[in-house]
């Protein structure tokens, strides 16, 4: 039946045409169905990536059109390596990065773990569990913000009715020593299903024989935790610290939401300063080389850290 | 049939003609770009009659404060034509006038007889101006506005309270004319228990991401001696933007921050302002005026509960304010430009900007504020007057962004953080300002 209409296809297809698509090879044809792919790719990503690499050896300002634009050579490379307000930046970042993986790998793990044991309800809980990742990271940030609130914030009541210290003082957001930790708990809060999902994953796909040869050999919950449940999962936790390390790089709505990068720029990470150069300041040539810089350090460590998953894969 | 047919064609012309009169009526249309708050409701109402008079319709594009530089400058660096018209704010006029975003107006003034002697000196320099002091006009003073600050008049008026303070200050507890005297009713009143609630002395500008920290500093810096550049000599900052008299300038805002501010207030500008006093959280309320309207219609705080001064003097008995507001002026990309100009002149009449007044706008003319019954008219116009007699505002040039950034880190980084001295935060401020007008070719 599909011969035969593949038959009259061929046959109602005008000589010339027919002739046309007969020439192509099946490597043609691949390319024909996904050029549209790669030229809205080239249109949308790899274009301005290179134009922003162009325009990083500029002096070019996007609110001065009119102005000519002058070379620069590496001057702007050169001015944001030696600018400690950026190294200050990018030790924030760093700062928040390491906690928030941290947090979230122990915590998403750890219930991951909790869920695999299929407890009764255990898909209920699951579900409530998700739920802030659920939501947009816009009204997470809001109703944070009014939790912090000093005087009528939820959670200034609660820290105050565990430690005695009067809520006014639980200045999550306005304190300089509390106000990293707040976005930190935050983001926290929100991502951490995200990483738990990734490891149950990782737990489920984990045969059961494993486990009953490691019964039958008498070997204890502990041991067949470190030996067999923690190597098995380490690929998917792998991925999971990988994705959550790339996004929290680039964080910007959570810490814009809360704090803003205050108090002074005790919480301005690389995302915010870059936003300020960038569509604030209008240093387009200067952000662009910024963006450069963090592009090639994001780009750089998820290679070392994928060949290192890769490693730990085929152990 | 034939009359069937005629009937038919004759409905069908009359529709498509209605239909092309309402497109061109709508295409006429003029659209106006400004902020979203109040004076921009008023100014809705007040061009119902701009409407009525010449038949064109008005549209309006109002974006919230946090969103409204950004989103504005983006589409005039973009040459786009959603504005015909637009209330931009007053440090946007150099780099508005040089990039080629507004319309020079002098030519339009001249032949419509509208004359810039007309308008309060400060807000011609302000909004109108560039280069400053030269008469190049972009834009017509539209919405005066400056730093001024508003009280609780029923708690200063409390017998007990007038008691302790003077038992305590040895002067009567009254709207303070010097920075000291206004530290010392903040002092008083913070964490005090008034009608069973805790108060605070004084809500202040500490806004980190746009310029709200910037404005409520330079508000007391002014006072105390701070000058931009050398007034012999264009960009010669050092010794003027970190003087000692600025560096106690500075100080003393911290010290005001630290000592008498409502708790988590870190982050505060105009809104947070308008909650901590309409809450009854603070007993004096720094703000821009276009805030007063409401507050004193509010029936919490405002009445006969409100009252309003002037920035205090500094040490020396100098005496300045921020000034806010804005001109409006013509998008050169707009294609509409014939239109927008028949706007300008109407908003320029005298009687249209005594009922912007009236509607709760602040008119810039000098027939509408110089009016003997003026003062009387409304319980903060005095207040507005003298304030508006006593401005200097921000940069206001191409690179007044960068400009900008550079005094809120600054300032953000030693008042609400804590980071450093008044004199690094100033001298740091010295080196950015320098870097960017280096990078302007202009030093």
């Amino acid at each position: 039946m599909l011969d035969r209409t593949a038959d009259n296809v061929a046959r109602a297809t005008p000589e010339p045409l027919a002739k046309k698509i007969r020439g192509i090879s099946d490597k043609g044809l691949a390319w024909l169905f996904i050029s549209p792919t790669i030229l809205l790719l080239l249109a949308i990503n790899i274009f301005p990536l290179f134009w922003a690499i162009y325009l990083s050896f500029t002096n070019f300002r996007a609110n001065r059109p009119n102005e000519a634009v002058k070379n620069l050579g590496l001057a702007n490379y050169q001015r944001i390596l030696g600018d400690q307000d950026i190294w200050i930046a990018m030790q924030t970042t760093a700062h928040f990065v390491f906690w928030t993986i941290l947090l979230q790998t122990v915590i998403g793990f750890t219930l991951a773990w909790l869920i695999d044991r299929k407890f009764r309800g255990h898909a209920f809980w699951t579900t409530i569990i998700l739920v802030p990742m659920m939501l947009s990271p816009a009204v997470v940030g809001n109703f944070w913000r009014f939790l912090y609130e000093p005087q009528i914030g939820l959670f200034s009541y609660v820290v105050s009715f565990v430690t005695g210290i009067p809520p006014t003082n639980v200045q999550m957001l306005s304190n300089v020593e509390l106000a990293p930790w707040a976005i930190i708990i935050v983001d926290t809060w929100m991502w951490t299903p995200y990483v738990m999902l990734i490891c149950l994953a990782g737990l489920r796909s984990i045969p059961e024989y494993i486990y009953e040869a490691a019964e039958v050999d008498r070997a204890s919950n502990w041991r067949q935790f470190w030996s067999i449940t923690l190597p098995m999962a380490l690929p998917f936790i792998m991925l999971a610290v990988l994705f959550r390390g790339i996004e929290n790089f680039k964080m910007f709505d959570m810490v814009n939401l809360l704090t803003g990068g205050g108090p002074g720029s005790t919480t301005e990470v690389a995302s915010i300063t870059l936003k300020r150069q960038a569509f604030e300041s209008w240093r387009t040539g200067y952000s662009s080389a910024f963006a450069i810089i963090l592009f090639v350090a994001v780009f750089g460590l998820a290679n070392i850290y994928v060949k290192a998953l890769n490693k730990v894969k085929q152990r | 049939m034939k009359s069937t047919l005629k009937l038919a064609l004759g409905l069908a012309s009359a529709i498509f003609a209605s239909t092309a009169v309402s497109n061109v009526a709508h295409a006429e249309d003029l659209t106006l770009c400004w902020a979203a708050w109040d004076p921009a409701n008023a100014l809705v109402e007040l061009s119902k009659d701009f409407t009525k008079e010449t038949g064109i319709g008005m549209k309006f594009e109002f974006v919230p404060w946090t969103n409204y530089a950004d989103r504005f400058l983006n589409e005039l660096n973009s040459h786009g034509k959603l504005c015909d018209l637009i209330i931009g704010d007053s440090q946007w006029i150099g780099g508005a006038a040089e990039n080629g975003h507004y319309v020079k107006l002098n030519d339009f003034f001249d032949k419509e007889k509208i004359s810039m002697d007309d308008f309060v000196p400060a807000t011609v320099v302000g909004y109108s101006e560039w280069p400053k002091n030269t008469p190049n006009y972009w834009a017509l003073p539209a919405m005066g506005d400056v730093v001024g600050w508003t009280y609780r008049k029923d708690w200063f008026s409390r017998p007990e309270l007038q008691k302790e303070f003077k038992e305590k200050y040895g002067w009567d507890l009254a709207p303070p004319t010097t920075f000291d005297q206004l530290k010392q009713i903040a002092e008083f009143f913070q964490k005090r228990q008034i009608d069973g609630k805790t108060v605070y002395g004084a809500s202040i500008y500490t806004e980190r991401g746009s310029e709200g920290i910037t404005m409520g500093a330079m508000d007391v810096l002014y006072s105390y001696g701070f000058q931009y550049e050398n007034p012999k000599k264009p960009y010669e900052m050092e010794g003027f933007v970190n003087s000692e008299k600025s560096v106690k300038g500075l100080e003393f805002y911290k010290s005001l921050y630290d000592c008498c501010t409502p708790p988590g207030a870190s982050n505060s500008y105009m809104g947070e302002g308008v909650d901590a006093f309409k809450s009854g959280q603070v007993a004096m309320h720094m703000n821009f005026a276009f805030t007063w309207p409401g507050l004193q219609k509010d029936e919490n705080v405002g009445g006969d509960k409100i009252g309003y001064f002037v920035n205090p003097k500094g040490p020396d008995g100098d005496q300045f304010a921020q000034l806010g507001g804005q001109g409006i002026s013509v998008v050169s990309y707009s294609d509409k430009q014939e239109s927008a100009l028949k706007y300008i002149k109407w908003f320029a009449n005298k009687d249209v900007q005594a009922k912007w007044w009236s509607l709760g706008g602040y008119s810039c003319l000098n027939s509408v504020v110089k009016d003997p019954k003026f003062p009387s008219s409304q319980p903060y116009a005095q207040a507005f007057l003298d304030s508006m007699a006593i401005v200097k505002d921000f940069w206001a040039e191409p690179s007044y962004a960068p400009l900008l950034q550079a005094s809120q880190k600054r300032f953000h980084d030693y008042v609400v953080a804590g980071q450093g001295s008044p004199k690094d935060a100033l001298n740091g401020l010295v080196k950015d300002w320098t870097q960017v007008f280096q990078d302007d070719g202009k030093m």
